[in-house]
């Protein structure tokens, strides 16, 4: 019996990593929706507004791209563009040399694992850390995250006590509050040897130039308080038009995220040091990114890149908490990355092309999208690109036959009787999706054409 | 529109459904060229043959009058994924008219009659699902509703009651596992709640649960709002 290789990967693992995702997101679903309906009567409201102040942003997208440039160097900021993951990394790269720069210390960005960042500046001679803590184990393990917000979702405390063991961070102890002290303990000398902090941005004003990044843990502080130079490696959809804007998206995306109504830092940064600002870097860079971006722009897809990497529509995706992060097969997983992912591959679309059919089309990833997303209709529209494009039909049956039937009301109305022939029909030679579907599910008996006897005879009475 | 599953399998829900639209005086009709409102090959992504199938029911249930239909899954169809469907095509005016006339049957009876309570009685405890395609329709307020007005019937609430039930049309069979472990899921927690019977606006999700509860060899009475709404007319006892 084919198989959908997420359907699979879902099946095969283990029912520990299962049973510690589906009970992770569904905590922090319930959480973020608790809150959400605490602090706002509707929330509803809160999101469309959120998601038309998006789309307006991305509906003008050159213009504030300029705006924010023209900011962003009046405060000593220099600003790059990068047209693809290749040009991203050369481009931090490129400055990493100038400045002689060896050691470097980032924060969480979800844009640094698109473009595969760390790799190669390691490739380079680049001394890398991650620090945020979810991500300083996936990069101790060599995994990759499973979760846009919560990296280590899969992990269990178990797991990561062993790797630190393994790392040489101290004898086996699971106990939260150990491993966290650890971590912390290690890289505290690495901010202080650091010759550049690295970070992406939650989002970027065009009025202001702000860049915001919302964080829990301090270890953003870290990276950019200690090394001389910044460099922000921000996607291009991260822009909102001014500062006033902020506040809507900041009162959702804590909630939406985790469930808090502020996270534990928000930081508003406004360039390079200055005669004004004493406290800045030296140096600070801000490389915007495209790489696919302004292609998704152009077509009917442009809604998914109002996303804000919240996670809230993987909390509460029921096929994301049976198959976890990394059955997506890329670097944004669950609904939004299963409409995104696919589209950002660009030319290997086909490749991912089984992504959007990983889903019932239940909507509970719109219900929540803070920006409004409509996830379910972006999955529909990609399936049936996949199929223009002649994307591999895998596990999932074709359906031109019964569309064909379901044109022909007289070989309709055949077929309702003829249906019966199925429950006299032994297994083996039933159609593929009736044995799958009975794998591990009776079927109804067949009762085709028993409404339609039944209203003409009444009929007739009458 | 009595849907393609209940032309094929559930005769009695869409039998329900005359009953239940009868009692509230209206005059059904049903249109014998009918056959399915081309959600599968829709979602399937093979749109030149859902527009087919769609054209055939705009021609079938071409008029003024209410299509109701006893499934929120077909009606969004016809309402929301029709419209997507024909947004680039020189019919998409028909299309959108047939979308309007288009109604889940509870959310016709709530919303377009001006029902919201329901004679007779039903005794037991119920398990209301709320189909996925439900959401942001009228239809989960109008079951709500129409439910808790039946004497003698007791709504129950259930742990993760937004969470699917695994079905998904193709799904269930492209992504089996999947498809089987949230369906076991939705399974438990809905009788975890001790429901007589589980009730649901749409034969697909019931086709699932009652398929695997089957199979499981667990008991499971599910029903749909149509025949508890006809059987609270006859005052039918169920359960205990």
């Amino acid at each position: 019996m084919k198989r959908e290789p997420i359907d699979q990967f879902a099946a095969e693992q283990s029912d520990e990593r299962r049973t510690s995702v589906r009970l992770g997101s569904k905590a922090g679903h319930e959480k973020g929706t608790q809150v959400l309906h605490e602090d706002y009567a509707d929330v509803d409201l809160l999101r469309r507004l959120a998601g038309q102040i998006k789309q307006h942003t991305l509906e003008h997208l050159d213009s504030y791209l300029e705006k924010a440039e023209e900011k962003l160097r009046t405060r000593g900021v220099k600003v790059h563009f990068a047209l693809d993951a290749e040009a991203a990394c050369q481009s931090v790269l490129d400055i990493l040399q100038a400045r002689g720069a060896k050691r470097l210390v980032k924060t969480k960005t979800m844009v640094s694992e698109e473009i595969e960042l760390l790799p190669f500046l390691e490739r380079h001679g680049v001394e890398c850390f991650e620090t945020d803590l979810g991500e300083f184990i996936v990069q101790l393990d060599a995994d990759r995250p499973s979760h846009i917000v919560k990296p280590i979702l899969h992990k269990n405390r178990r797991e990561i006590a062993r790797t630190f063991q393994q790392k040489g961070l101290g004898t086996y102890d699971d106990t939260p509050e150990v491993i966290t002290r650890r971590a912390r303990e290690f890289l505290r000398r690495k901010y202080l040897e650091a010759d550049v902090g690295l970070s992406g941005a939650n989002f970027v004003s065009a009025e202001s130039g702000r860049l915001v990044l919302v964080t829990n843990e301090g270890n953003s502080r870290f990276c950019l308080a200690a090394p001389r130079c910044h460099i922000a490696v921000v996607g291009i959809e991260k822009l909102v038009p001014d500062d006033r804007s902020l506040s809507v998206f900041l009162n959702l995306l804590a909630r939406s995220a985790t469930g808090q109504r502020l996270s534990v830092y928000t930081e508003f940064i406004c360039g390079a040091r200055s005669p004004d600002a004493p406290d800045g870097p030296e140096e600070m860079h801000v490389i915007f990114l495209d790489n696919g971006r302004t292609e998704v722009l152009g077509t009917e897809y442009r809604e998914i890149l109002r996303c804000l990497r919240c996670g809230a529509c993987l909390n509460v995706c029921p096929v994301y908490r049976q198959a976890s992060g990394h059955a997506y097969r890329s670097v944004y997983p669950g609904p939004v990355g299963a409409v995104l992912s696919p589209l950002l591959a660009g030319k290997r679309f086909l490749e991912l092309a089984d992504l959007p059919k990983a889903s019932t089309l239940c909507g509970a990833c719109a219900e929540v999208c803070p920006v409004d997303i409509p996830i379910p209709d972006l999955l529909v529209r990609l399936r049936n690109r996949g199929k223009q494009e002649g994307a591999p039909s895998g596990a999932t049956p074709s359906l031109g036959g019964f569309a064909k039937l379901a044109s022909m009301p007289t070989a309709w109305k055949a077929a309702l009787g003829m249906g019966k022939l199925v429950d006299h029909m032994p297994r083996a030679v039933q159609p593929g999706p009736l044995r799958a579907w009975q794998g591990e599910r009776d079927l109804p008996a067949w009762r085709g054409g028993a409404f339609r006897s039944w209203f003409r005879k009444r009929g007739k009475k009458t | 529109m009595s849907t393609c599953l209940c032309d094929a399998f559930f005769d009695d829900v869409a039998r329900a459904t005359v009953e239940v639209l009868e009692q509230l005086g209206c005059t059904v009709e049903f249109p014998e060229r009918q056959t399915c409102c081309g959600q599968p090959a829709f979602n399937a992504g093979d749109w030149p043959a859902a527009r087919t199938v769609l054209r055939h029911a705009v021609d079938v249930f071409a008029g003024e009058a209410p299509v109701v239909i006893p499934s929120a899954s077909c009606a969004a169809m016809l309402s929301h994924g029709a419209q997507i469907l024909f947004e680039n095509e020189p019919d998409v005016v028909a299309v959108k008219q047939l979308g309007t006339r288009a109604w889940e049957l509870t959310d016709f009876i709530v919303r377009g009659l001006g029902v919201t309570s329901w004679p007779g009685r039903f005794a037991g405890r119920v398990a209301f699902h709320r189909s996925c395609h439900a959401r942001g329709s009228g239809t989960g307020d109008a079951v709500s509703a129409l439910l808790r007005s039946v004497s003698g019937l007791e709504f129950v609430d259930f742990d993760e009651a937004e969470q699917c039930c695994g079905f998904g049309g193709t799904f269930s069979v492209a992504f089996a596992s999947i498809s089987t472990a949230m369906g076991t899921l939705k399974l438990d927690n809905l009788l975890a709640a001790k429901p007589d019977v589980i009730v649901s606006t749409d034969m697909s999700c019931l086709l699932h649960l009652r398929g695997l509860a089957e199979r499981q060899g667990r008991p499971l009475r599910a029903l749909h709002v149509a025949q508890v709404l006809r059987d609270a007319l006859a005052s039918s006892e169920v359960g205990r």
